[in-house]
């Protein structure tokens, strides 16, 4: 049962269940973060441990706020090959760093690595809407295409939410629309959906209706928070993981709070309870 | 894009980005990033080498002070002294003319800030033990000290910089006086970046970016707010794939509080500056070296490209001094040493009981 390679995140995710379903399929798991402490490096845990040799899972990534470059040299330090993922059809990279979805005459070049498909809509495009549709069908597309073995392991994984927002030229309402679409693929295809957003944008405004929506999507909701005390160079922050463990109504456990710190390091993170290191 | 290539091996050492920290201006840092120098050498060492290529850094104004100037004219003078095209934008109506306020390096080196002279010598006197390695060290130290170009210059900033350094060829100025759409700004910002293709065999030509005062005339229009949000987020996707780095100062207190945080979020490097005010006579006594102190400067982030570790500094407020009025310098904040003679209860009690009165407040 205790398993020395599952961290305290990995537990308070549910990953530690011996079960032939990965854990998270079905799941929404949102993560929100703030200037000072960047959550990005839960995504990259998550990547590694769904590519792991031992899952069969597939990632599609929506990178709007880094380039594929970026990730893969993360993930090598992190102990996993994102190029051969990628040639091994297990880890599509769209990147969506030039996605703009406004415009006279708009024109969505959306790479998928190593093939680029090049379109150009007239229309729905102005409303900042085409380019979204067109993003979901495209996420669509390559979960049909996969082999049958795989098409229920898939997770879909957007960095970040609030750059989907500016690419959709703040008509947060088709953002939105994406995600429910995006939604309707957990109970699809069981796949899972992992997004991150920044918590601080929205802590200003009166009705945060984007982030509210999403809060209220997420199974499992993640944040990342620095220390109340200031910046420490053992402790990089805090997490609070709210496992919300719907389809595991059984366990009366399954719904509660995880608090812990974390120290964010190349090859990995420390995760441990506050005091628990000397 | 250096990683669409397939590598054989995770640890396969990146051959051809090697000879490209032999150019001037351009230093190769951790995690296979290159830096390009600010123009300030305290800042270079605090950000540990300087702004990252690919990298958007952001400074935020202060309201009342133009100390945000400060970092822009020696981030553009240290481009143009390593022969670097810049790309210049700002609200004032003849950009150009801004080109002749910019600090020129200094030559002689006797005038050469106290910092870096006794810090060299500290660095020789641990090395004591190391004397047999002298030899082969030194000719390089002396190589780079002579080298014409050093990877930070000292700014002198009462001297102009020379003429020939901003010919027009390399310097191309833009006024955002009176654009209401930021689309012809992206598009010159794109041609621009066109010429500095990030590709590792070929990356001997870097640009710099300046954008003085972002949204300081377009905020009235509070529905502009999105278009210079995805004016920034495409300006940080173009020069993800280009060899260049670009400076955009703004400033946050006319921007909505939920927009200056997204601007936030999009930057690599997040800078802030801020002014003394006049004679605080509360914050004199704080401070050591109050006399001497123009403004702070705040680091809120340091870009990590390449790594998910964030970089933890020991300290992220730091005083922008000028030193002989001439050059400027980042100290760390000291507090001034409490003067005996001025507190009537601490003052009498030596400094064992103060502690322990001190601890009598905590008691656990």
């Amino acid at each position: 049962m205790n398993n020395p390679a599952l961290n305290l995140l990995d537990k308070a995710l549910g990953l530690e269940q011996q079960s032939e379903a990965w854990p998270l399929s079905r799941r929404v798991l949102v993560i929100q973060d703030c200037v000072e402490t960047s959550g990005s490096f839960v995504l990259h845990q998550l990547m590694k441990r769904a590519l792991s040799s031992n899952s069969s899972n597939v990632i599609i990534f929506v990178a709007f706020s880094n380039s594929f470059s970026h990730y893969d040299r993360i993930l090598r330090k992190l102990g996993c090959n994102l190029v051969t993922q990628r040639d091994n059809k297990r880890f599509f990279f769209f990147d969506m760093l030039m996605l703009q979805c406004t415009g006279e005459k708009i024109q969505n070049v959306v790479l998928v690595v190593g093939i680029s498909f090049f379109f150009s809509d007239g229309d729905e495009a102005k409303t900042g809407k085409g380019g979204l549709i067109l993003l979901y069908e495209k996420i669509r597309k390559t979960i049909c295409a996969l082999p049958k073995d795989k098409k229920n392991y898939v997770t879909v994984m957007i960095d970040d939410m609030s750059l989907m927002e500016v690419a959709a030229n703040g008509a947060s309402d088709y953002v939105l629309d994406f995600l429910h679409y995006c939604h309707t693929l957990t109970s699809e295809f069981d796949c899972s959906l992992v997004l991150l957003n920044h918590e601080d944008i929205y802590s200003s405004m009166e009705r945060p209706m984007f982030i509210l929506q999403m809060e209220y999507l997420a199974d499992i909701l993640i944040k990342t928070e620095p220390l109340a005390t200031g910046l420490a160079a053992d402790v990089h922050g805090q997490l609070t993981i709210l496992n919300k463990g719907i389809s595991d109504s059984l366990e009366s456990s399954r719904n509660k709070i995880h608090n812990f710190h974390f120290k964010v390091k190349e090859n990995g993170v420390d995760y441990f309870y506050p005091g628990s290191r000397a | 894009m250096a990683a669409t290539k397939p590598r054989s091996s995770s640890f396969s050492r990146n051959l051809s980005a090697v000879p490209s920290s032999q150019t001037p201006g351009v230093k190769c840092g951790l995690n296979g990033t290159m830096f390009v120098s600010s123009g300030i050498p305290d800042l270079d060492k605090i950000l540990g080498g300087g702004f990252p290529l690919g990298s958007l850094v952001m400074v935020m104004e202060d309201a009342e002070a133009p100390h945000h100037m400060l970092l822009l004219r020696n981030f553009m003078s240290q481009g143009l002294v390593h022969n670097q095209p810049l790309f210049y934008a700002s609200p004032a109506k003849d950009p150009r003319a801004f080109l002749g306020t910019l600090p020129s390096p200094s030559t002689s080196k006797d005038e050469k800030p106290r910092g870096s002279v006794p810090e060299q010598e500290k660095g020789l006197r641990i090395a004591w033990q190391y004397k047999k390695y002298m030899p082969e060290n030194q000719p390089n130290f002396d190589s780079q000290s002579n080298n014409k170009q050093v990877y930070c210059n000292d700014f002198d900033l009462r001297k102009p910089l020379e003429r020939h350094y901003h010919s027009a060829q390399r310097v191309d100025c833009v006024s955002i006086q009176d654009s209401t759409n930021f689309i012809a700004l992206k598009d010159r910002c794109a041609t621009f970046l066109a010429q500095f293709p990030r590709n590792d065999a070929n990356s001997s030509c870097t640009g710099r970016i300046a954008i003085q005062s972002f949204c300081a005339l377009q905020c009235e229009h509070s529905n502009m707010e999105w278009d210079m949000l995805s004016f920034i987020k495409s300006m940080k996707g173009m020069i993800r794939s280009s060899n260049a780095v670009a400076v955009i100062t703004f400033p946050p207190s006319l921007l909505s509080l939920s927009s200056s945080k997204r601007w936030q979020h999009l930057a690599d490097t997040l800078l802030s500056v801020g002014a003394i005010p006049d004679e605080d006579k509360e914050l004199a006594k704080l401070l050591a070296g109050y006399q001497d102190m123009v403004g702070f400067l705040n680091i809120h982030k340091v870009a990590r490209i390449n790594t998910q570790v964030p970089v933890i500094l020991d300290a992220t407020t730091f005083s922008i001094k000028l030193h002989k009025r001439r050059f400027l310098v980042l100290e760390c904040i000291n507090q001034a040493p409490v003067d005996g003679s001025s507190g009537s209860s601490y003052g009498t009690s030596s400094s064992c009981s103060s502690g322990s009165s001190k601890t009598g407040t905590l008691d656990f």
